[in-house]
């Protein structure tokens, strides 16, 4: 069979080669800005929604808690909001990658604890370097999660239960390292203590941050749009490249302003959100995150690819505790202390349902790192909020919990539709 | 029913059996193919043509058995050794995963780096440029495969299997979710990788397909041995009933049926 090879195609306006992956004729142009916004609309019609609803449930979740006290949204409150999610949104973090493999880690909260617990007495009452106890807690964190993988690698038992087993020893490791004091204060000067609540970016700082952050994606967007057009490959156009830029820098010139009002960006803020951006080109750029995002997408496949199947599990499992023992190790250093429900309560679930409620699904495969960003923000919103309209514990648990379910929901459902509008 | 080849066989199996619990799949298999040659796999459904080669693939590893690729004996345990040794396979559950784009799978576990990080630009030129040969119809390579039709996610599982230049492709009923064009592609694809030297096994239900392309035809019949037929010695016939493992059988019933009926109309 002979195919009529179709002539070289020109562009309509006729401005030279179409870039070869915009051949197709039955490709609906979608141009400049228009076109983006337009392209933007069909994903989430379809059902891919991304981080569309959380952003969404954000700004409702501030204009209630902001209509119902007008001190939710000041800085003092947004600067005591940013700085006391960051230990569990670095939990979070882990929770994602072990969600992008399609499985799971129940006993990230107790794993915290025992970070926690570990840096105390080490620091505290061994007198040793406070470095050195930090990096003993990560090492905990490090081993529990190779006994993890390797136990899934090894009996093939399902996450969860090797995890919620986890769970119980860990936190029986917990109180037996605390010993018989129950908790241990951790003192104001020690340098965890500062830096996890008293160090803030020079205001100065901060500004050049939020315009140079910006501007470094626009060079790297441009760049690689050069490196598409010489390959022959459409390149997005600068005004939707140029007005991406714009609107991060101002959203980041307005965050800054608004912190830099009261004590500032804190420098544990500032590590959360570089280890958020880290994660994320690691996940999208690098051959271990495509193998995690394919194992999550159909792990027969990726198999039969060639991908160390075992290795990625090994490597998340892994992962996932030692955020999890940051996490504790920062809470720790916030809180000035460690005990025995450290790591308890509702640490666990806010850690999980973080990560899903910021977008990242339960169904493997689909998510990014930056659900563990906007998912923490939207948790402690709602418990900062209410905190602020002296709602005891109680009901925090129940909207918390409804929230989570909502995310849950919209994910199913996006599954769903994305099966039926072909985008599964 | 020895047929010898004047081609040294670059992959070639001796006794091989395959048992899943209370089934054997593969019973005292022989089977070789030369560089520069097309071997048809034919056989009923269940007879073990997808247990062959995935047994060849390192997906199973077999019971018992010799298999010699390239002139050394090998013992192939895992997919990536088989791809390593340079056998190629597209499974007949194409094995793609759908939250990827085309590119992501085209290059899953072969993915191009430049600065260790992945090289999305080269990749999706290079896949544009392999899609092109292989005459593929795909609108876009930034699609989640899971939006493509059935002949579309055929044709990115075939040119997976073509990037890093193997030396044997097997590919397990790639035409049968294709339609009448894109069945007549594959065929013509499957001639061009004989022309470049490579040993090419092609499973088919479809006799005319199989008399097509193919030098030989092995046929496997309830995880046997039933035959090998050169296709220029032979007819469809002959491999039908060897398949059946009959001489009359439901298919030529059925043609005899149906010639008296044609001369009387
Ligand atoms: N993974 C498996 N587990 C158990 N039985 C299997 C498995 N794969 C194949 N079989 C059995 O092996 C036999 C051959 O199957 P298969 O190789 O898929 O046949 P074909 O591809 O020729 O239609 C069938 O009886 C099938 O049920
Ligand atoms: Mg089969």
């Amino acid at each position: 069979m002979t195919t009529s090879q179709t002539p070289p195609s020109t562009d309509p306006t006729g401005a030279g080669p179409v870039p070869s992956d915009l051949q197709d004729e039955r490709l609906i142009a979608s141009q400049g800005i228009g076109g983006w916004a337009s392209a933007t609309w069909d994903r989430v019609r379809s059902g891919d929604l991304g981080s569309l609803p959380v952003v969404v449930g954000l700004v409702l979740i501030w204009g209630v808690f902001y209509a119902l006290n007008p001190l939710f949204l000041s800085s003092r409150n947004l600067v005591n909001l940013t700085v006391q999610m960051v230990p569990i949104g670095v939990i979070a973090i882990g929770v994602v990658l072990v969600l992008l493999l399609g499985q799971i880690d129940l006993s990230v909260g107790s794993m915290s604890g025992l970070a926690g617990a570990v840096v105390a007495v080490l620091f505290v009452n061994q007198g040793l370097n406070i470095w050195v106890a930090i990096a003993a807690a990560l090492v905990v964190g490090v081993a529990t999660g190779l006994v993890y993988g390797m136990l899934f690698n090894r009996f093939g038992v399902p996450s969860f239960v090797i995890t919620l087993a986890g769970l119980l020893v860990l936190l029986g490791l917990q109180i037996r390292t605390l010993g018989t004091d129950g908790t241990i204060n951790l003192p104001f000067e020690s340098g965890l203590v500062q830096f996890a609540s008293q160090q803030f970016l020079p205001a100065a700082l901060a500004y050049v941050l939020a315009v140079a952050v910006p501007a470094v994606y626009l060079l790297t967007r441009l760049n690689t749009d050069r490196r598409r057009s010489a390959a022959g490959l459409s390149a997005q156009p600068l005004a939707t490249v140029a007005l991406r830029a714009g609107l991060l820098t101002v959203l980041l010139l307005a965050a800054t302003y608004v912190l830099n009002r009261d004590r500032g960006v804190s420098y544990m803020v500032v590590l959360f959100v570089v280890l958020v951006v880290v994660m994320d080109l690691v996940i999208r750029r690098t051959r271990w995150g495509r193998s995690v995002l394919a194992i999550g997408g159909n792990v027969e496949a990726a198999r039969r690819a060639g991908i160390n199947v075992k290795r990625v599990y090994l490597t998340v499992f892994t992962l996932c505790s030692t955020f999890a023992a940051l996490g504790g190790v920062l809470a720790a250093g916030r809180l000035a202390s460690a005990n025995q429900s450290s790591g308890g309560a509702d640490t666990n679930l806010n850690a999980i349902a973080a990560a899903v409620i910021g977008g990242t699904s339960l169904f493997g495969g689909r998510g990014s790192a930056y659900s563990a960003l906007l998912g923490i923000l939207v948790i402690f919103s709602i418990s900062n909020g209410l905190a602020l309209l002296s709602v005891s514990s109680d009901v925090r648990f129940v909207v918390t919990g409804a929230v989570l379910l909502l995310a849950v929901v919209i994910d199913s459902l996006s599954r769903r539709s994305r099966v039926a509008h072909g985008r599964a | 029913m020895s047929t010898t080849t004047t081609l040294a066989p670059v992959l070639s199996m001796t006794g091989v059996s395959k048992r899943f619990g209370a089934v054997q799949a593969l019973k005292d298999i022989d089977f070789d193919v030369a560089a520069g040659e097309v071997v048809a796999l034919v056989g009923d459904n269940g007879a073990g043509k997808s247990t062959l080669v995935k047994t060849i693939a390192g997906v199973y590893s077999p019971d018992g058995g010799r298999i010699v690729f390239d002139g050394s004996p090998v013992t192939i345990t895992s997919p990536s050794q088989a791809q390593a040794l340079g056998i190629a396979t597209v499974f007949q559950d194409l094995a793609l995963c759908d939250n990827l784009d085309v590119v992501g799978n085209l290059f899953l576990g072969n993915e191009v780096l430049r600065k260790r990080a992945l090289d999305e630009v080269t990749m999706e030129q290079e896949s544009w440029r392999l899609l092109r040969e292989l005459s593929a119809k795909i609108p876009s390579v930034r699609i989640p495969v899971a939006s493509l039709s059935g002949g579309q996610r055929q044709t990115v599982a075939i040119a997976r299997s073509l990037l890093g230049a193997p030396k044997v492709v097997m590919l397990d009923e790639p035409t049968a979710a294709l339609g009448v064009a894109q069945t007549a592609e594959v065929l013509n694809l499957v001639e061009r990788l004989r022309e470049k030297g490579l040993g090419v096994i092609l499973i088919s239900h479809n006799m005319s397909d199989v008399m097509a392309v193919a030098d030989r035809v092995a046929v496997l019949r309830l995880g046997l041995n039933n035959g090998v037929f050169r296709v220029a010695d032979t007819n469809s016939q002959e491999i039908i009933a060897a398949i059946t493992g009959a001489t009359t059988n439901a298919v030529t019933a059925r043609a005899a049926r149906r010639a008296p009926q044609e001369e009387q109309s």
